[in-house]
């Protein structure tokens, strides 16, 4: 201990309670002017075409999607380099991930980005990739995901997931909610009827056809292709 | 030096049991989640490792690693540190031993129930913040039960003037329930399912900046403030600079929480905040460089004992990886170096360099110096410790050059083009393909660390368990 006294030594370092108090401040500073603009600040010019909500059963093969991790090898983020442009198409775009939560950016890419990866092949692509991706990729390190298409979908958990969403913001009409086995099973035995035409034998309510679902719509939503479709 | 004499032991006012607690509990979840991480490595290299059933797959068990490592191992070195050195620099025991155990009891059934919810597929999918609603509302109520006992310990303290270590201490238990609270509200849908309130963009903005400051504010300040404390014990030295360690302490807080955004740099987020986000993290590499050489020179007049001291050595090669990590981040925010590194491997290869070479080492260093002085016994063998850093250093070497050969290889490979404007590997799994052997010796890298961390425990199992009194017993006890 010196004897001099400074004066951040008597006011700062000798008094606990006021110590605290700057700390706050000094790390609140940062955060607030970054992620309060987020809120307040208007939408990007592209937000007038805002997409569709996820369909409940794609909320289904999202919410699998994320218990089984796949984000951690797997980026949503295609940036706006010449590589990535050519290799995954056009870059991905805030509006697009509206109605996203949580985020699933990711932030390694051990396997392919996603963002892009709707109507790029087939739904019996998908089904045989997820149950042995070696058989359409052979040298892929990916995990066989043999328990999705074994595993059965409930809607009445997935109806739990669609009302917390529309909890928090995302808009889903109380028909909607009430409508959400119907509506699973409506999508679902579309992509059974085209994986039969593929010669795979699978039912509406298994996980993988959810699965299929999301992934099928990622990347679908893009402004670029929308204002193509909307122009006369 | 490790001779631990009664005068060097705290009076028994201080409350050395429930850091003795820490400490065992430490060494407990490090074996662990290292394992996961040599397990989970095996799996990158050796697909067939993920073994076909759902809770061992690479996507459930990589949050159950990062998650041990940071919250279970890395958390209970800092509470021990905290334990052992807040009521002597304050030399004013724990406010309550009550609240310290249910601390420590709570902390743990957080890490249990972390360990069996994460392979079962119930996660929120945010790095480090993956934990279902329910733990997260008990690591709240479990923190700040930690906030609480040292603030009416600091009421109550017999120093006033309050110890550059117990600064970045305090810094750590500010700013993490800040981050924990706002990062995780969400709308449950189930018991084990939840929504952010944020989305898109938002959440991915709130998220990293949460991300980052998990780095910052539990693997960086906290552990500042242990170096503060058990470095300058241990080499029996004053730090080097008083002025020093006040600049640098306010300018890595403020700083700091800026630097979010440079993990979504090219993302969607407005280009403004992807900016402030690099220029934050390039300022920032001063004040962790204050930090470093405050560290290095407090040895000024030490060295001859770096080359024979086993725990100035772990100190040494800590506080360098820190120096090393933390030049590393700066450039690696830089914009155009990020487009070729982010998504790589270098990424991954950056962070252990920070988690194993400073956290680890660092832990390693500390729980050496505190062993043999709360359980009053000398080290079992200085040999073995000398072995466990030699062991780890060379592992942390092979780890992290792997991981650049592999991220420069992915990073150039994914962007090169043709003279014709066409993709020259179209096909990405055939880049996956060329890095298998740099995730082999990435095992092998982070098999070596790990067999460091056993010898440790081994080490700190002989010293611990009772020798003199029944040496029939300890071939059986320590096995």
């Amino acid at each position: 201990m010196s004897h001099q006294e400074h004066w951040h030594r008597r006011l700062l370092e000798g008094k606990a309670g006021l110590f605290a108090a700057l700390t706050t401040a000094v790390i609140s500073v940062g955060g607030l002017v970054e992620i309060v603009p987020m809120f307040t600040v208007e939408a990007a010019p592209d937000a007038h075409v805002v997409p569709e909500p996820y369909t409940p059963l794609e909320v289904a093969g999202r919410d699998i999607y994320v218990r089984e991790g796949c984000s951690t090898c797997h980026s949503q983020m295609v940036r706006p380099f010449r590589d990535e442009t050519l290799r995954y198409g056009e870059w991905s775009h805030a509006v697009e991930y509206t109605w996203d939560r949580p985020f699933l950016l990711g932030s390694r890419r051990i396997g392919p980005d996603l963002h892009r990866v709707g109507g790029k092949y087939p739904d019996a692509w998908h089904w045989e990739h997820l149950r042995d991706p070696r058989s359409t990729s052979p040298g892929s390190i990916m995990p066989a995901y043999t328990w999705l298409v074994e595993d059965k979908l409930d809607p009445e958990d997935v109806r739990a997931s669609v009302k917390a969403l529309a909890r928090v913001g995302t808009p889903y009409s109380e028909q909607e909610i009430a409508d959400v086995p119907r509506l699973m099973q409506q999508q679902g035995e579309a992509i059974v009827r085209r994986l039969a035409e593929a010669g795979v034998q699978a039912e509406w309510d298994d996980e993988v056809v959810a699965v299929i679902a999301y992934l099928q719509r990622l990347g679908t939503d893009r402004p670029g292709r929308d204002a193509v479709a909307e122009a006369p | 030096m490790t001779t631990a004499t009664p005068v060097e032991a705290g009076p028994p006012a201080y409350d050395d049991d429930v850091t003795r607690k820490f400490v065992l509990a430490s060494v407990l979840w490090a074996a662990v989640g290292m394992t996961v991480g040599v397990i989970i490595a095996l799996q990158l290299a050796w697909w067939p490792a993920n073994a076909g059933v759902p809770w061992l797959s690479f996507g459930r068990l990589r949050p159950l690693h990062t998650n041990a490592v940071i919250f279970a191992f890395a958390c209970n070195v800092i509470f021990a540190g905290i334990y052992y050195s807040l009521p002597r620099l304050l030399k004013t025991p724990m406010w309550s031993p009550a609240l310290s155990r249910f601390h420590f009891w709570g902390w743990q059934a957080i890490i249990v129930s972390a360990a069996v919810t994460l392979p079962m597929g119930m996660t929120q999918s945010k790095e480090y913040a993956e934990l279902i609603w329910p733990i997260d509302v008990a690591i709240a109520v479990v923190f700040l039960s930690l906030c609480f006992n040292v603030a009416k310990t600091i009421a109550r303290r017999k120093v006033k003037h309050l110890y550059v270590a117990i600064w970045f201490y305090l810094s750590f238990l500010i700013t993490i329930p800040v981050l924990h609270v706002f990062n995780n509200l969400a709308i449950p849908a189930t018991l084990t399912r939840s929504y952010p309130v944020y989305s898109g963009m938002t959440d991915a903005l709130v998220q990293w900046w949460y991300g980052h400051n998990a780095v910052g504010f539990v693997l960086t300040t906290p552990f500042l403030g242990l170096m503060y404390y058990f470095l300058p014990r241990a080499a029996e030295r004053p730090v080097y600079s008083y002025r020093l360690s006040i600049i640098h302490f306010w300018a890595l807080i403020f700083l700091y929480i800026w630097a979010g955004p440079h993990h979504l740099l090219y993302s969607a987020l407005p280009d403004w905040a992807q900016s402030l986000g690099m220029v934050f993290s390039i300022v920032l590499l001063a004040p962790s460089w204050g930090g470093m050489l405050n560290g290095l020179l407090t040895l000024k007049g030490a060295w001859e004992r770096v080359r024979t001291d086993p725990i100035l050595k772990f100190m040494v090669v800590a506080v360098s990886f820190y120096g090393m990590s933390t030049f590393e981040g700066p450039m690696m925010s830089i914009r155009s170096v990020n487009a070729l590194g982010h998504f790589t491997s270098w990424v991954v290869g950056h962070v252990h360099s920070g988690a194993l070479g400073w956290v680890g080492m660092m832990s390693f260093g500390m729980l050496y110096w505190l062993v043999p002085r709360l359980w009053n016994r000398e080290l079992y063998s200085q040999k073995l410790a000398s072995t466990h850093f030699w062991t780890a250093t060379i592992g942390i070497v092979l780890y992290t050059v792997s991981m650049w050969g592999a991220g420069l290889t992915e990073g150039l490979m994914w962007r090169a083009v043709d003279e014709g404007g066409r993709l020259r590997y179209p096909a990405f799994l055939d880049i996956v393909q060329q890095l298998e052997p740099f995730y082999w010796a990435r095992v092998l890298g982070g098999a070596l660390y790990l067999t460091g961390a056993l010898v440790f425990a081994w080490n700190l199992a002989r010293t611990i368990l009772p020798r003199a009194s029944t040496p029939d017993a300890v071939p059986a006890a320590a096995k």
